[in-house]
């Protein structure tokens, strides 16, 4: 079944997710909604990285780089999300918004 | 073509749009809490990509932590900062449209790169287990990176307490 879908399909599939997730991150408001888009970015790329372990390495039983790497990226988004999430309650507490237009206390 | 090189497209393309159009939904509706749910949607196509890819461990893993996790972890987030969301202004910010239109210039740019270089496929096509290697790896070639990413994960989380407590 592997070989049979084309390697260039996952990288358009993972490549548009990416784009959904940056625009994600670049266009909401709230603050959450940018951790979700970034979440999507992570995604995007880890497909990325499994694609190119299934279709790149010689050897894809006893090399599982690709699979080690894509771990490595879901713990730190784990981390990601949750210092992230830590971060957008404390300032809903201090500031009682989640809306990143009116979070310019360090703007120039 | 035969026929089961069809149905294996047939099924990519299935997940591949489901995934798709629940990333849309994530970054367009309006309401976070919808926008969540749609996220896990998208984690759940991801890992059906996993499973295709014959990475079956990855797909256990990507259910468990991003959708028993981490999605979790934001619709706890999203409730906890309710209350604000409730009005009628719109979801996006005023960069949206410059926002869109370099994305699109961006994805049009990686289509065209991708379709232009010759990938090479060497990966052969015989299924077996491949989770009792990945964990001889995990604790032998990359047992140091191992080590570190927990200690990161750790002091993520004592991090994140201490941020969020009062």
């Amino acid at each position: 079944m592997i070989l049979q879908i084309p390697l260039v399909y996952y990288l358009i599939l993972a490549a548009a997710l990416f784009c959904i997730g940056l625009f994600g991150a670049l266009s909401r408001r709230n603050a959450i909604a940018v951790l979700m888009g970034i979440e999507l970015m992570l995604n995007a790329v880890n497909i990325n990285l499994v694609a190119f372990w299934r279709y790149g390495s010689p050897d894809p039983i006893a090399d599982q780089a690709g699979v080690v790497f894509a771990l490595f990226v879901i713990t730190l988004a784990a981390a990601e999300a949750a210092v992230g999430l830590a971060l957008v309650i404390a300032i809903y507490r201090s500031r009682d918004t989640v809306n990143v237009e009116e979070i310019d206390l360090l703007k120039w | 073509m035969e026929l089961t090189a069809i149905i294996a497209q047939l099924v990519f393309f299935v997940v591949a749009v489901l995934t798709l159009a629940a990333a849309f939904l994530t970054v367009l509706v309006r309401n976070v809490f919808h926008a969540a749910l749609a996220l896990v949607g998208t984690f759940f196509g991801v890992a059906a990509i996993y499973l295709m890819l014959e990475a079956e461990f990855l797909a256990i893993v990507q259910v468990l932590i991003y959708i028993g996790a981490i999605a979790v972890l934001i619709l706890f987030a999203v409730m906890l900062t309710r209350g604000m969301m409730q009005s009628q202004e719109s979801g996006t910010n005023k960069q949206w449209a410059w926002a869109a239109l370099a994305i699109a210039v961006l994805f049009l740019g990686l289509f065209i790169l991708i379709l232009q270089v010759p990938w090479v496929h060497s990966g052969t096509a015989v299924y077996t287990d491949t989770t009792p290697y990945l964990g001889t790896e995990l604790l032998t070639t990359y047992l140091l990176p191992f080590e570190v990413v927990s200690v990161l994960l750790l002091a993520a989380l004592i991090g994140a307490f201490i941020i969020a407590r009062e």
